[in-house]
């Protein structure tokens, strides 16, 4: 094992407190907070304990095979997770997580 | 539940519509809510269409701009409380599209008929219930003078 491994081995599982904005139609399902803080490594983690957290999220946010459903947008900072790692895209304490239902329509 | 509203906000958005005829305007109110499911709008932030394949009759804001929209709405203590797009040449009602890509239940969405180039008729339609039966409500508009 070189130096470099022996540093960053003791932050291995190690989860940061990250912060989620959640759109206004979520909040009735989320304590009517704005923002939620969760521990996470990564934007799926940290989905799972936003849920955990507040259960009745889980139907607007995922499909029942538990996909985020395609109106449903989850950015990291300012790039959409799609285009990141997705589920696996890491995360760290300085970051900011938003949830934003797609807007759209037209005659 | 009503939405309230400035006239000159509610101008400006209306004069949105005329900029972009033919082709039809999107942008996003900020405001606050009141204990008794009420709305004020006190901002409006006007978006581009990134629906550049069909912009005459759909509209779509890109989802980065509500993030950023979003996040500073929170930042300031306010919330995003609903969007306007317009219809041009045809009536300021809410069409089976507008329905299908609404998904932000509780806001207020302010349509315009914008005829000839002309902003005519501004209604607003507040989405309630779960999006599996969501529906459209027509909604009260006061029209405040500031």
């Amino acid at each position: 094992m070189n130096r470099t491994e022996k540093i960053r081995s003791p932050k291995k599982g190690r989860k940061m407190p990250i912060k989620v904005l959640i759109p206004t139609p979520l909040r009735p399902y989320a304590g009517k907070q704005p923002v939620i803080e969760v521990n996470a490594q990564t934007v799926g983690e940290a989905l799972s304990a936003l849920v955990a957290l507040h259960p009745d999220l889980r139907k607007h946010l995922f499909t029942e095979e538990g996909k985020l459903r395609s109106f449903v947008n989850v950015y990291l900072n300012s790039d959409d997770i799609r285009y990141l790692s997705k589920d696996a895209t890491p995360v760290t304490e300085t970051d900011t997580i938003t949830i934003v239902p797609s807007v759209a329509g037209g005659r | 539940m009503a939405l309230s509203i400035s006239r000159s906000l509610l101008d400006r958005l209306r004069r949105h519509g005329e900029e972009t005829y033919p082709y039809e305007c999107c942008g996003v109110l900020v405001g606050s809510f009141d204990d008794a499911g009420g709305k004020k709008a006190t901002t409006a932030v006007a978006c581009g269409n990134t629906r550049t394949d069909s912009p005459r009759n759909r509209y779509r804001i890109d989802p980065a701009e509500l993030v950023r929209i979003q996040r500073e709405a929170i930042l300031a203590g306010r919330d995003i409380v609903g969007f306007y797009h317009s219809h041009p040449d045809h009536p300021a009602m809410w069409s089976a599209t507008d329905l299908a890509e609404a998904h932000w239940t509780g806001c207020s969405y302010l349509i315009t008929g914008v005829e000839r180039g002309h902003a005519v008729l501004t209604n607003s339609f507040v989405l309630l219930e779960d999006e599996d039966s969501k529906r459209f409500e027509d909604e009260i508009v006061e029209v405040t003078a500031e």
